[in-house]
């Protein structure tokens, strides 16, 4: 029977979550394709992972080597090029993640197959591969078509399938010795390197102020920061802060920085891509400011006010003073 | 080091209200603010840095119609020597697995150390380009880069991991990166360096020039065709609070009192 690949993603002794979420939505799709489930697992001395995914695949593939030890993409696609070339699995699900985005269009290049990345729906209809995918930074889908093949690769954006493990689900592990005879010699993994220790801990605060692009400028801080302090919370952000030096790299909330579930979390001017929702969603209050109706935000926010923040956020700031009965 | 930067002209869409355009296929681009991909604008940056430190040349390209030159001539004056611009009418529809074609076409020929882009574009976000073309060219590549150190044929980058984690990699050169976001802070453009781009020449090469046909590229070149576009089903719409500013930040204030966190 074919298969459908599940590329397991781990790091530093854990299964990363996407894994999990795949082999839920892979599992849907082996059903509807009438196909088996295969959790792909490469590093070394990863026996125990196998044990887990056994539970949410028919069967998980292992190939172990010193060489798998780290993530290297070098080294992935050559063992993942074997093994589709083998068993010509009909799909190779791997996360939209940093390893899936360096990993996934060169493994598809090198073996001619149809790639569709960041997907947050496949489908098989009439043996046509269909896959949902967003541009615009979330402010729009997309359906698109995927070139017809025997075989096909997708990465899949993270925390888009909630992950479910199957009732009674035993799948046979089957070992594989590895193809890496040669050294990986064009790429080499050095170390990981950890974020530096930060001053304030955002996701110990009970309100969080989010900002974002909508900001403008680095002279519009302040009134930020006064927002935040008349409401005893701190200042948290989105990605275009960080990169442009307005706040250090420990207030980003989103995938690449911090998740944070604060009381009470006011995001302004902020549009809400995925990175940084999934960051926040689930905060107990959100609200949002944001000039653009449209922007994604407003399907994760309690509270929405379209309106242009620099008028909004002074006066909310004075409104906050009023019902504290002190003075800005 | 001779680095080229791969670079695309995108809609500006950050803070602009989006509609679908009555094909379903496209977005309206009428009143949409173009500029460099936001991505490759930090590639571009990097780029004429290496240059600056250890000499050679930053050599920019695009695949885009002529509007694209005002993203290649912002190229030029913030620092590159040469611009060159891929453009053919049977390259619209194109993916990146395509756009990666007819930039390795473009390039295969030509002398680097280095290639730079973005590890996406803001756009359609396939975050493919890069990847697919050094595999083309038969090159390493490493992708989401946050730092690049140049030692003697080889590269020490940082790659974004997720969580505020990197990953430090050691790759041989000649080498292509994906540059992510915040790996540096790119400079404005001098008057003076606008004015020396003006005069320069954009090198413009069509589908016979690189040698492929129709079915390379477009939609029949492509890994994947787009169906339709529609607007995110809400599954949670906020409630939207009305009134003058005063008026709206009252009640923000009330409701987050009722919530007891004032």
């Amino acid at each position: 029977m074919r298969e459908i690949f599940v590329l397991t993603e781990h790091r530093r002794g854990q299964i990363r979550d996407v894994t999990f979420e795949m082999l839920t939505k892979g599992r849907e799709l082996a059903e509807e394709t009438n196909t088996e489930l295969t959790a792909v697992l490469l590093g070394k001395d990863v026996k125990e992972y196998a044990k887990t995914l056994s539970e949410y695949a028919n069967r998980v593939l292992v190939v172990e080597d010193t060489k798998l030890e780290n993530f290297n993409s070098e080294a992935y696609q050559k063992v993942l090029a074997n093994l589709i070339n083998e068993r010509k699995p009909l799909l190779t699900m791997m996360g939209h993640t940093s390893y899936g985005v360096e990993l996934a269009p060169s493994l598809a290049t090198a073996l001619n197959l149809p790639l569709a990345t960041d997907c947050i729906d496949l489908t098989f209809e009439n043996e046509t591969f269909f896959v949902t995918r967003q541009m615009y930074g979330g402010k729009v889908n997309v359906r698109a078509v995927v070139r017809k093949s025997e075989s096909y690769i997708a990465t899949v954006r993270p925390a888009t399938f909630q992950p479910q493990k199957p009732e009674s689900m035993n799948g046979e592990i089957t070992e594989i010795a590895s193809p890496l005879t040669e050294e990986i010699t064009e790429k080499r993994f050095i170390e990981y390197v950890l974020p530096p220790p930060g001053g304030v801990d955002i996701t110990a605060a009970d309100v969080l102020v989010g900002i974002g692009r909508g900001i403008k400028d680095e002279k519009n801080l302040p009134m930020m920061e006064e927002l935040a302090k008349a409401l005893g919370g701190v200042l948290a952000c989105s990605r275009p802060i960080i990169d442009k030096g307005w706040l250090p790299s420990d207030r980003q909330v989103g995938t690449s920085g911090k998740t944070v579930k604060p009381k009470l979390y006011i995001a302004v001017g902020i549009s809400g891509a995925f990175q940084h929702v999934l960051g926040m969603k689930n905060s107990d209050l959100i609200i949002a400011i944001n000039k653009d109706p449209n922007a994604p935000i407003f399907s994760f926010a309690d509270y929405g006010v379209v309106d242009d923040l620099f008028k909004i956020v002074p006066q909310l700031k004075e409104k906050i003073y009023e019902l504290k009965g002190q003075k800005a | 080091m001779d680095v080229i930067v791969c670079v695309k002209h995108v809609p500006e869409t950050a803070e602009a209200e989006i509609k679908i355009d009555s094909s379903g296929k496209s977005i309206e681009k009428a009143g949409l603010v173009f500029d460099i991909n936001e991505w490759d604008d930090y590639a571009l940056e990097e780029a004429v840095r290496i240059k600056e430190k250890f000499g050679g040349t930053v050599t920019a390209i695009t695949v885009g119609s002529e509007e694209a030159e005002s993203t290649l001539r912002k190229c030029l004056a913030r620092g590159a020597d040469q611009a060159i611009r891929v453009d053919g009418k049977a390259f619209e529809g194109s993916d990146g697995y395509a756009t990666a074609k007819i930039l390795h076409r473009a390039i295969k020929d030509m002398h680097f150390d280095i290639i730079l882009t973005g590890m996406q574009a803001g756009d359609d976000g396939y975050a493919v380009v890069g990847p697919v073309l050094a595999e083309m060219l038969g090159i390493p590549h490493a992708t989401m880069i946050k730092k690049i150190e140049l030692g003697e044929g080889v590269a020490k980058v940082n790659r974004e991991l997720e969580g505020g984690l990197e990953e430090k990699v050691e790759v041989k050169l000649p080498a292509l990166f994906t540059v992510q976001t915040g790996i540096n802070e790119p400079r404005y453009v001098s008057i003076m360096g606008i004015r020396k781009a003006m005069k320069k020449e954009i090198k413009v090469l069509g589908l016979a020039d690189i040698g492929l046909t129709e079915n390379d590229v477009g939609e029949a070149g492509s890994w994947i065709k787009i169906e339709k576009l529609f607007i995110p089903p809400v599954e949670k719409q906020a409630e939207f609070i009305k009134g003058s500013p005063e008026e709206v930040a009252a009640k923000i204030a009330e409701i987050i009192k009722a919530k007891g966190l004032v």
